[in-house]
């Protein structure tokens, strides 16, 4: 991941309202159109936050949906109004860019129990006319794949052409191809697991109990205090982001080298440039992400087991499918190693679906997908062609 | 397998590509084993409008083949062909890769239980030349179409072609038919025994049904 800079007007997104009533497009659905979740709950009202790029084509046949990762948000390809950065995913969307949004229309919405404007725990409970903290219900991927689905009827969109996304939006991905078989032309899970692993869930744990050990997160209830549990998010995103990078790459970049000085100062000072970054990655997190949301949404990464919703076999997930898919991985990716996407492949392969397998060449980590990484780009790009042949759609550059 | 001739100009299809597609079914289920950089599926493709998946044993070439619009996969036909349920395909077609598998029959039984059709492309060991350079030189045959020193081939299975068919009756499947090929992949325009042909084709390809 680039090192993020401190934009002079980065804004808390809780104290920006974003959660409310955020800059991008919005969806609202009213009391007697609720969500059915996982946990049981009706959730109503409910609002999904989101942006579209490029144009839909008159029989709507060139929609892609982007999934966004743990952290990421509806601002694909265009600035984040809390930290002022261009979109996370620049390098693939955009004019001109592998998914190139001058020929198909782009959707990309905030996740269930997000931050930045979909329902959250920050959104503001109509019970209690205060933010609801833990009294949102537990979120799962189907749960967020839903209000996708949602959304995507919102738009009048039945079948997209793709969907794309990189590790839990990956796990979105692959929940939809499972829930909704039908709506779902091409699917592209990169650097993602059709489960959390034991290892993924205890890193999220070690996030999460550096949340609630922060004095100021006080049950979840900082919001009402006007306080918010910065340390503890810190560390939890400092800890998280060390499994985002591989050993390889923190070596080239950092080494053992000194931050500012010559030698060391026999203290906890930040003396060596990895601390500081990571200190710096912690800081600059905190500015845009809710602590409470990062909760919920890595819980939602744990539960994910989509085996397990079809009697314990991931054949069965995708039985009869006829979406086409593109499973991605890359060679240094620890988090989400190659070995799980082998396991989609395999289940696919067993459901005899149309499957391409890619691992890619890369020594920076899970967070490969996020980065340059030409490879990446040919290859989607190159399944996108193939996939718009077969949907009977001309693909960028042809004539149409 | 790095079998192929190298003569083929680009954007010209492979004679052997020609005769395996001579034989598949328009907008068939198919599935390519040992895609190489794709050409051979692409060809079908465009020619046949086949459902075409690829299996592809070096990443690199995956990669290449996912790129040009193909759906493979990497993988090994010694280990991965048991994921696919029966029946998957109208045809399987396995091109110049036999030898270089571990364990030919396994492999043989399962290109049958998951193909209605299979399409077999294999080299001849039995050429005249390998007989001529085992017979004379007494070494192992080293051609421009069989490139490799015996320690570096990948090729750990050689047959000829009657070996071949001898396995084909031992696995019980009917051999509909068998194309006789030179190096250069031409059909090789002579109606004779298959003892001729054991001798004068450089390789062959097969349609075969369980």
């Amino acid at each position: 991941m680039p090192t993020e800079s401190k934009h002079p007007e980065a804004l808390d997104p809780v104290k920006a309202n974003q959660a409310e009533t955020p800059s991008s497009k919005l969806a609202r659905f009213p009391a007697d159109q609720p969500l059915e979740l996982d946990s049981g709950v009706q959730l109503a009202p409910w609002q999904i936050a989101y942006e579209t790029y490029g144009a839909l084509n008159s029989d709507k046949s060139n929609a892609i949906l982007v999934c966004h990762a743990l952290t990421g948000d509806q601002y694909v390809a265009s600035t984040n109004p809390v930290t002022g950065k261009p979109g996370w995913w620049d390098l693939m969307v955009g004019p001109g860019k592998p998914i190139d949004t001058n020929h198909y229309f782009v959707v990309c919405a905030n996740v269930l129990g997000g931050c930045l404007g979909t329902t959250g725990p920050a959104s503001i409970n109509p019970e209690t006319g205060t933010p609801y903290g833990l009294d949102l219900p537990v979120i799962t991927i189907r749960d967020m794949v839903r209000a996708q689905a949602r959304l995507v009827d919102h738009l009048g969109i039945d079948t997209l052409f793709t969907v794309i996304g990189g590790s839990m939006g990956g796990m979105q991905v692959l929940q939809w191809a499972a829930s909704y078989p039908e709506r779902v032309f091409a699917a592209v899970p990169i650097a993602a697991a059709a489960r959390h692993t034991s290892q993924n869930i205890a890193f999220h744990e070690v996030g999460r109990q550096a949340i609630m050990a922060d004095p100021n997160w006080r049950g979840g209830g900082y919001i009402d205090e006007d306080v918010r549990p910065t340390k503890g998010l810190a560390v939890a995103r400092m800890a998280a982001h060390v499994t985002y990078m591989s050993d390889e790459s923190l070596h080239q970049k950092f080494g053992r080298n000194l931050q500012d000085r010559d030698r060391l100062t026999f203290g906890f000072d930040a003396d060596f440039q990895i601390e500081s970054y990571l200190r710096h990655q912690g800081m600059t997190f905190v500015d845009r992400f809710d602590a409470n949301s990062y909760l919920y949404v890595t819980r939602a990464m744990d539960y994910f087991d989509l085996a397990h919703e079809f009697g314990g076999s991931l054949p069965a997930a995708f039985a009869g499918t006829k979406t086409r898919f593109c499973v991605m991985s890359f060679t240094s990716d620890w988090l989400f190693p190659t070995s799980e996407s082998r396991s989609v492949v395999k289940a696919l392969n067993a459901a005899a679906a149309n499957v391409s397998f890619v691992e890619i060449e890369s020594d920076r980590g899970h967070d490969s997908f996020l980065l340059d990484v030409p490879e990446m780009f040919e290859t989607i790009q190159g399944f996108m062609t193939g996939a718009a042949h077969a949907r009977g759609i001309p693909a960028p550059g042809e004539a149409g | 397998m790095n079998l192929a001739p190298k003569q083929t100009r680009a954007g010209e299809v492979r004679g052997d590509h020609k005769v395996v597609a001579s034989l598949v079914p328009l907008g068939g289920r198919v599935l390519d084993i040992g895609s190489e950089d794709g050409a051979l599926l692409d060809h079908l493709v465009r020619e046949r409008q086949v459902d075409g998946r690829g299996v592809e044993l070096s990443q690199a070439g995956v990669n290449r083949c996912v790129a040009r619009g193909l759906s493979v996969i990497q993988g090994d036909a010694d280990k991965d062909l048991a994921d696919y349920p029966d029946d998957a395909f109208d045809v399987v077609i396995l091109s110049q890769t036999l030898q270089a598998t571990r364990e030919p029959k396994k492999v043989m039984r399962e290109l049958l239980r998951i193909g209605k059709q299979v399409i077999v492309s294999i080299p001849n060991f039995a050429h005249w030349r390998n007989r001529m350079q085992l017979l004379f030189r007494g070494r192992m045959p080293v051609t421009k179409y069989l490139p490799y020193e015996w320690y570096d081939t990948p090729n750990i299975h050689f047959c000829s072609l009657r070996d071949f068919v001898e396995l084909c009756h031992e696995l019980d499947a009917d051999v509909e038919k068998a194309i006789a090929l030179s190096a250069h992949g031409n059909k090789i325009p002579v109606n004779a025994p298959w003892w001729v042909w054991n001798i004068v084709a450089e390789q062959a390809v097969f349609l075969l049904k369980r």
